[in-house]
């Protein structure tokens, strides 16, 4: 265990940041995001939710994947080049952290995304305990603990000094540098927030039915219609969730080349599944619907019963109608509401 | 006020006047307000208090398409929107029974998050103050700190459509509704570019603001329409950040209520309103004050003209400074 | 002050209107007046024909100003046509006024089937203008440049 004081956090990132590109959650036009740290940035780790989810470091909004370019009979090809640096994600909560791990399930299996992986490869992630959660945090059905969330190196924050715990050989090298601590400390801080965490209104949700064996049970469930009538069919909650992967491939022609880039898309959107022939879900019940099934049942039935959900919340508080997942995890399953 | 919507939608169903009743009705906390459709069977479920931000108004379009009649409960900004919709011919009016709900104001929770206070468990009403219990304790705030931006600007106390009105409004302004544009004109264009800049890159591109807007009701969008050349699904650069947002602005102008949801609704916080604002600005300024919205059939100043209207040159020549 | 490239010179999109503007370029041409040959003529059958997306197209893919030219006010081939035109442009112009964008790089001008002389010199005064505003980089998209 290792510590340092909260008001030398800045020379630690300015440390990383000499040799490496440092993310941390960083507030712009009063809205926290991860962004790259820069001297002068306003670092807000006491944000519990950025508004988007820390899998664009990973997985970002917009990507170049080629470009090429056709001058008379010849064509040029040039792939986006894979991240090859070493990079650190400052200040990730234990649910994105752990919805790396199931992003990891869809983009490194066979075919493997290379852009994914290279970034997977080269990223250290610093986790932060949850100090304050809050009621819209439900992590804990989903195996998160946000008393101690993992990744390459742990950190807490006790009063004014941040104690970190090195998970990995990556995040022993990152902090290396650091002062030895007592472990008590931060050892008290993973009870203080584990009691907070059983106060939580909604960490109780009972995932019971919620796997392939019910498919058609809870496809059919008649609850869709008035679960998913005031949908207002807009991307908010697909684009703050940290596990949503869905994404598009496009062109963009400027006359002398083309750049074919990917960029998230939602199943929200009406286009989301128009083929040449058809458009295979033709209401917004069809498409919400598939939202919460894909999350909730097709994913599980598919990967060893792990859900598509983190339990972030974000769904809960961005929803403009007050639309989200507890509301389908209530209604559909054997929770009392 | 809710026991009286419920009774009277009651009466209405039962007597066959309507088949079926929109309005809000709880979502997971004890605060968050959903836009709901009810019939006889839940019709209790409706809830109408100081969090009912939504404006449902853009709902009937899909609802008059089916048969009967549906209740709908309007708010006096929402009854604005209404109205356009009805001069747009997207809602026929009689297959809607709307009915006029006072309303003093309503709550936005982020502000009431941004004063601090975390892990909200219960929101109550308490006269013009609010009683929140916390996980981390419990604290009051004045009801008119956290209301919602658009009710800064309310757009007053009275309905301008409804068959009936159920309960008391309040006019909820705070000073002038031009004041943030007028400041901004006042900038240096590079400043009001900066400002801009900061405000548009946040966009995440999730559509929220044109679905929620009762003026957007196109159909198919341009920026869904594969055969624009326009279609993004994505903001892949600055330029369509500008492009989405000013094409979007523009295509409303003239028609925008001015009901405020698209800045409600942005999960990134971007002061949209403040585009359709200056388009309302400017109409009253250059071709007379106009209010969308204000009764049904009204023709809007941009599918209108007169022979002595200003130069586009006006721009070079109007107030705020060049570069 | 924005650094001048040396090699840089401006991209002009003039939007025209089929039956006046276009034939006043037309006229400017049969007459021997000259232009710059950096304005890019765009015909158009009437200047409400101008949809606001194609000025902000014109920006997006390079250009660095953008001007419309239709029939005088009252002189419309199809009546009311450029009367539209003419509030929606004044609308537009402001916006992007708001937004920063320098609000010498459009215009409109009106300009009939007989103005050659007009449309030379209104194109030859703007060439001007935007020469000394420089490059646009505020609304240009940077993957058109290169």
């Amino acid at each position: 265990m290792k510590k340092i004081a909260m008001a030398s956090l800045n020379a630690l990132f300015a440390r990383i940041a000499a040799d490496k590109k440092l993310y941390l959650p960083i507030e712009k036009a009063g809205k926290v995001d991860f962004y790259e740290w820069s001297e002068g940035e306003n670092v807000r780790l006491d944000a519990l939710k950025t508004v988007k989810s820390a899998k664009d470091v990973f997985f970002p909004q917009v990507e170049n994947l080629l470009k090429f370019r056709v001058e008379g009979k010849s064509i040029e090809i040039n792939q986006a080049p894979l991240c090859e640096d070493d990079f650190v994600i400052f200040g990730v909560r234990g649910c994105d952290a752990k919805s790396f791990e199931i992003l990891d399930r869809v983009f490194l299996v066979d075919p493997r995304d290379e852009f994914y992986a290279s970034r997977r490869a080269h990223g250290i992630v610093v986790t932060l305990a949850c100090g304050e959660p809050e009621e819209s945090c439900f992590c804990t059905n989903f195996g998160v603990n946000p008393a101690n969330p993992g990744g390459d190196v742990t950190a807490w924050i006790v009063g004014e000094e941040m104690y970190l715990q090195a998970n990995t050989e990556k995040g022993e090298k990152l902090i290396a540098e650091l002062d030895e601590a007592d472990a008590k400390a931060a050892q008290d801080e993973q009870a203080r927030i584990t009691e907070i965490v059983g106060k939580l209104p909604l960490n109780n949700l009972n995932l019971e039915g919620f796997d392939g064996e019910h498919l058609m049970e809870k496809f059919n469930d008649p609850k869709w219609e008035g679960l998913s009538r005031a949908c207002l069919g807009c991307g908010t909650c697909t684009f703050v969730c940290p596990t949503c992967q869905c994404y598009d491939i496009r062109d963009f022609d400027n006359g002398k080349s083309v750049t074919r880039y990917r960029c998230w898309d939602s199943c929200m959107y009406s286009d989301f599944t128009l083929m040449a022939a058809e458009n295979s879900r033709h209401t917004q019940l069809q498409r919400y619907r598939q939202r919460f099934m894909h999350k909730l049942v097709y994913f599980p039935a598919n990967n060893e019963g792990v859900y598509s959900c983190v339990g972030c919340g974000r769904c809960v508080e961005k929803c403009p109608q007050g639309l989200n997942i507890v509301r389908v995890i209530k209604a559909l399953g054997v929770n009392e509401k | 006020m809710q026991r009286m919507m419920i009774d009277r939608a009651k009466e209405l169903l039962a007597s066959g006047q309507v088949n079926r009743v929109l309005g809000w009705e709880q979502g997971e906390h004890s605060w968050d307000r959903t836009p709901a459709f009810f019939d006889g069977g839940n019709i209790e479920n409706l809830k109408y208090d100081g969090f009912c931000g939504p404006n449902v108004s853009k709902y009937l379009v899909g609802e008059v398409a089916k048969d009967g009649v549906v209740l709908a409960f309007l708010k006096p900004c929402d009854s604005w929107s209404f109205n356009q919709l009805a001069t747009e011919h997207r809602i026929n009016t009689e297959k809607v029974y709307a009915i006029g709900v006072g309303c003093r104001g309503k709550i936005d929770v982020e502000k009431v998050r941004a004063k601090g206070i975390k892990g909200i468990l219960d929101i109550a009403e308490d006269g013009d103050t609010l009683k929140v219990h916390t996980l981390y304790g419990d604290s009051t705030v004045e009801r008119k700190e956290v209301l919602l931006d658009k009710c800064l600007s309310c757009k007053g106390k009275e309905h301008k459509a409804g068959a009936e009105f159920i309960g008391q409004s309040e006019e909820t302004s705070v000073g002038d509704k031009f004041e943030l544009v007028a400041k901004l004109e006042a900038m240096t264009p590079d400043e009001r570019f900066a400002f801009w800049r900061s405000e548009l890159s946040k966009c995440i591109r999730c559509n929220a603001c044109r679905n929620v807007c009762p003026a957007c009701s196109c159909i198919k969008c341009v920026f869904d329409n594969p055969h624009t050349g326009v279609q993004n699904k994505a903001a892949a650069d600055d330029f369509e950040e500008n492009l989405f947002h000013i094409i979007r602005a523009f295509h409303v102008a003239g028609r925008c209520t001015d009901c405020g949801e698209c800045s409600r609704v942005c999960p990134q916080g971007i002061p949209l309103h403040l585009l359709n604002r200056k388009f309302i600005k400017d109409i009253d300024e250059l071709y007379g004050e106009y209010r969308a919205g204000a009764e049904i059939g009204q023709r809007h100043p941009l599918e209108n003209f007169d022979k002595g209207d200003c130069e586009p040159s006006i721009v070079h020549e109007r107030g705020g400074s060049a570069q | 002050m924005p650094v001048k490239n040396e090699n840089w010179t401006p991209t002009i999109v003039a939007f025209c209107c089929n039956w006046c503007s276009y034939a006043g370029a037309d006229l400017a041409g049969s007459s021997r007046l000259s232009y710059p040959a950096n304005v890019k003529i765009i015909r158009i059958p009437c200047s409400c024909r101008l949809n606001p997306l194609f000025v902000l197209r014109a920006f997006q893919r390079g250009a660095d100003g953008v001007i419309l030219c239709g029939c005088h006010p009252g002189d419309c081939h199809y009546t009311t046509g450029n009367y539209y035109a003419r509030r929606r442009m004044t609308l537009l112009f402001s916006m992007l006024d708001y937004l920063g964008i320098d609000r010498r790089r459009t215009r409109v001008e009106w300009v009939s089937a007989a103005e050659g002389a007009k449309f030379s010199a209104t194109m030859n005064d703007f060439a001007k203008t935007i020469t000394e505003l420089g490059e646009n980089k505020k609304l240009g998209d940077l993957r058109c440049k290169e």
